[in-house]
């Protein structure tokens, strides 16, 4: 009941953090099911050479500055 | 901006296009410049009806292109404000008279014979062949935006052609913005839209339905002088910032207080 009065979430808020998904794959001419695609790839090319969980590669475009940048994330593991 | 051909697209239809050629060209003809605005929505002719003009349409750019007459006899000089041109499209769906080159010749001529100061290029909408024409005799651009979702959108791929196109000087107007929803965030602020699309800005023009009215009667608002259309001052600013001038942007914000309440609440606003 207070969510209304005090955190009802802003939908610019919303639309902000959508826009700016969907344009930085509009920028970078790639579909989210192409980016899936290429996540399971990427996933099964390290496995190669680091064993680890499919779930810790973090894959996705993103804008910095000017440009659109593939950001793929994946802690490897010790030992 | 340096530009003298300025092109004003969206990418997206029914932003306000348009209105922003015929107010912002109207504005600037009113600071003293020489302005031709130029109607390129071949088949969906309104400029003319949107300034008033309709009636004094008789040669369009199709017959200069395709030569029933001299690129001259089909400007239209406005009785209101005699530095303020028309050149009118054709209503017609034949668009294959329309090509890069021919309207490039024409925008040279327009500036280099005609003497015109600066000539604005009401582009169709969409990305397609309409928009690419229009855009290539420009060496500015003026992006109207609505702060919505699929306008935003459209701005940011129109905004990537013009680059490609290496236009130099591409600038932004937020048009339709309600300070009411802004505040309420439920609208995006201006500074988001400038955050998401990284272009410059040049004006922000506040939803006003005294421009529906001033359009009704084909009399652009940007030519009543005074505060009392708040969207016609936004678009004077604009013409002042496209010539260089420094104009600092008014707050929109809904008049508060007690007096404004009561207003509000017995609905005299």
């Amino acid at each position: 009941m207070f969510q209304g009065l005090f955190g009802r979430r802003k939908s610019k808020d919303e639309l902000k953090e959508r826009l700016k998904l969907v344009l930085s794959y509009d920028r970078a001419k790639i579909s989210p099911a192409n980016m899936d695609a290429l996540k399971r790839e990427l996933v099964t090319v390290i496995k190669k050479y680091f064993p680890s969980d499919d779930g810790d590669l973090d894959v996705k475009v993103e804008q910095q500055g000017d440009r659109v940048v593939l950001m793929a994330n994946l802690p490897v593991p010790r030992g | 901006m340096n530009a003298k051909a300025i092109v004003v697209t969206s990418g997206k239809g029914g932003v306000g296009k348009t209105t922003t050629t015929a107010n912002v060209g109207a504005a600037l003809a009113r600071l003293g410049e020489k302005v031709c605005v130029v109607d390129t929505d071949v088949g969906l002719r309104n400029l003319d009806v949107v300034m008033g003009l309709e009636g004094r349409v008789v040669y369009d750019l199709i017959d200069v292109f395709e030569g029933r007459c001299k690129l001259r006899q089909a400007i239209i000089r406005d009785k209101r404000v005699d530095t303020l041109h028309l050149l009118a499209t054709s209503q017609t769906r034949d668009k294959s008279a329309l090509s890069e080159s021919r309207m490039k010749d024409a925008v040279r001529a327009l500036l280099e014979e005609e003497g015109f100061d600066r000539v604005l290029i009401d582009s169709p909408a969409g990305i397609e062949s309409g928009f690419q024409t229009a855009a290539s005799a420009a060496t500015g651009a003026l992006v109207v935006v609505n702060p919505e979702v699929s306008s935003v959108r459209d701005a940011d791929r129109i905004i990537g052609l013009l680059e490609a196109r290496e236009i130099p000087e591409v600038r932004l107007i937020v048009n339709r913005l309600r300070p009411e929803m802004v505040k309420r965030g439920d609208m995006l602020e201006v500074s988001d839209v400038l955050d998401i699309l990284g272009v410059k800005l040049i004006g922000i023009v506040p939803e006003d339905e005294r421009i529906l009215i001033s359009t009704n009667v084909g009399n652009p608002a940007s030519l009543d002088e005074g505060p009392k259309v708040a969207a016609g001052a936004a678009f004077r600013d604009i013409a002042k910032r496209i010539r260089g001038d420094d104009v600092a942007y008014p707050s929109y914000d809904q008049p508060s207080g007690f007096l404004a309440s009561l207003r509000r609440l017995f609905g005299a606003n």
